[in-house]
């Protein structure tokens, strides 16, 4: 096993604990004292640097969300002058008004390193050739990518996204040993390889895929890893952080956030109480050491649950689950969150259903409740209606464990549920109307 | 004795329980010049499956599912019954005395008197005793 930084990322919890405090603690100070915004914040908070007096009182911090940014900018929180600036990041703005992010030296330096952590811990080092497919540019993952790759003494080859033979040309020209683009960019080059005549799995050198900038599955992991003969590797990030700047490590559990570069939170959405380590909820970060653009107790509106156990990998800093969901899509049934990405996960593996679902919730009485509609696939229907009662009631059985909430399930016919484009309209929630 | 002749091919068609479901089944079947010989629905909680006898089942199947329809088919034999008092009983008795199963069942009464569709357990075996005991079951022939 090859770690990057041995020292920090086999660090006892208790030490990596008493870093992040004292981070934390000079951190806080530092925007109190400096930073007309933060300090408005916590004054709002009623909460002043001195309340700090361990690690678990971040949650006294007031909490930052993206409009933040949104309303100054581009550049009006920023605790960096222009001058110390090495580079801009803007995010593409699809959800309203693009963002800005800017860095200093530091700033891509602690970037940087935590990437040089995440590929070293899958087994990339010097001697590889890393195809960076994401995009170059205003964009944080081709860049990113790129300075992580360099620093662990790989080979760049930079392709950016586009031009797709070429890039397959090139993979095999140049011998590339894993590739970092999006998981539907490489499901595509996947294809086109194919028609190509090139078989990826034995016409190339490809080993690995770090993967990420959009939600993925493990079905889809699976899907990528039989059919390419890779490994398939999760990265988590946002320009908010940086980027690009969370890995899993080669036990494919998770992704590792650097407890000396990210103190990270699990809290209730709806409550903003933190979670139990385990329980899914809102992921919630604080950037322990950025100079330009600090972020505390940032809401990303991502939803996953953090494992705090010492990795098998050696690592003790936390791992976060695959991100499982986006809080806008979560439904409080009866008191208990349900995301419609846990639904889709639970019915793919039931081959007597399809994927489609519709959800639709109703409040009866003073109970929430939830009926989801299935399509029976086509084959497994047998005439029996007993047979179709098993079938409904393996489904809410299956979908009762994974939820812990009751469920009514309805089997319709194949193909009668509403498709959608893009983003998909599942829930039917009647209580709001 | 030759049982394959008295097996009856009935197409099930799952369905949705909601209206205009049926209407969409008949209505195609009609297009194709389908005629229904005999058909029932079975109701559980929210959905159905529509069960019938059909001349020309290979027909109604390949329009139902170019529908999308979820079709199966499933062997059924048809029972004659006198269409008086205690006719049911006479034929339900001999399934009973033989221990044999009935699944699911319906009847018609028509010109040639009544007649019991059954779905049982054990097919063959049911064809034997009914047989022997002098009941008369009709051959798929009668119905396609």
């Amino acid at each position: 096993m090859v770690f990057w930084d041995p020292r920090t990322e086999e660090m006892p919890k208790v030490d990596l604990q008493r870093m992040q405090y004292k981070l934390l603690k000079s951190l806080v100070y530092r925007l109190y004292s400096f930073s007309p915004f933060y300090h408005d914040r916590m004054k709002e908070q009623k909460v002043h640097p001195d309340d700090i007096r361990e690690l678990s009182d971040v949650r006294k911090l007031p909490f930052m969300f993206k409009r933040d940014l949104r309303d100054n900018y581009p550049d009006r929180i920023f605790t960096a002058s222009q001058d110390e600036l090495v580079r801009y990041h803007v995010s593409s703005g699809t959800t309203g008004k693009p963002t800005v992010v800017g860095y200093t030296q530091n700033d891509l330096n602690a970037w940087t390193t935590s990437l040089a952590r995440g590929l070293t811990s899958i087994g990339l080092g010097r001697g590889d050739v890393i195809q960076v497919s994401y995009g170059y540019g205003l964009f944080t993952g081709g860049l990113g990518m790129h300075y992580g790759a360099e620093r662990i003494g790989a080979t760049v080859l930079p392709t950016s996204v586009g031009n797709t033979e070429r890039q397959i040309e090139l993979m095999q020209d140049l011998g590339a040993t894993a590739i970092a683009c999006t998981p539907s960019y490489l499901l595509h080059i996947g294809e086109v390889a194919e028609k190509m005549g090139v078989n990826i799995k034995t016409d190339t050198k490809l080993r690995a895929g770090i993967l990420g900038a959009e939600p993925w599955t493990e079905g889809m992991r699976n899907r990528i890893q039989d059919w390419l003969g890779i490994k398939a590797y999760d990265i988590y990030g946002t320009s908010e952080l940086s980027g690009p700047m969370f890995t899993e490590c080669s036990e494919q559990r998770g992704f590792h956030i650097w407890s000396d570069i990210a103190l990270v939170e699990i809290i209730d959405p709806k409550t903003e109480e933190p979670l139990e380590a385990g329980e899914k909820g809102e992921l919630t970060i604080t950037i322990l050491q950025k100079e330009a653009l600090p972020m505390i107790r940032y809401r990303i509106g991502d939803i996953s649950s953090i494992d705090e156990g010492v990795c098998p990998c050696g690592r003790t800093h936390p791992r976060v689950q695959r991100i499982q969901g986006r809080v806008d899509d979560m439904l409080i049934i009866r008191g208990i969150n349900v995301f419609p990405s846990q639904i889709e996960y639970t019915l793919m593996a039931i081959p007597e259903v399809g994927q489609h679902f519709q959800i639709v919730v109703e409040r009866k009485g003073a109970l929430d409740d939830m009926l989801v509609r299935v399509e029976l696939t086509k084959g497994s229907f047998s005439d029996k209606i007993n047979d179709l009662m098993q079938v409904r009631q393996k489904v809410e059985h299956r979908l009762r464990n994974s939820l812990n909430v009751n469920v009514d399930v309805e089997l319709v016919e194949p193909g009668s549920l509403p498709r959608f484009e893009g983003k998909s309209k599942k829930v039917i929630d009647k209580r709001s109307l | 004795m030759d049982t394959k002749k008295f097996v009856i091919k009935q197409i099930s068609i799952f369905s949705e329980n909601r209206p205009g479901r049926l209407a969409a089944i008949a209505h195609a079947l009609g297009e194709e010049n389908v005629n229904i010989l005999a058909f029932s629905i079975a109701e559980a909680n929210g959905f159905g499956v529509v069960r019938a006898l059909v001349d020309h089942p290979e027909k109604a199947h390949d329009k139902l599912l170019s529908m999308g329809f979820n079709i199966a088919f499933t062997d059924v034999i048809a029972v004659k019954m006198k269409d008086q008092p205690g006719g049911l009983y006479e034929v339900a008795k001999i399934l009973g005395d033989s221990g044999i199963n009935i699944e699911y069942s319906y009847a018609y009464s028509g010109k040639e008197g009544a007649v019991l569709i059954l779905r049982v357990d054990q097919v063959e075996d049911a064809i034997k005793k009914i047989k022997n005991s002098g009941a008369t079951l009709l051959e798929r022939s009668v119905f396609h």
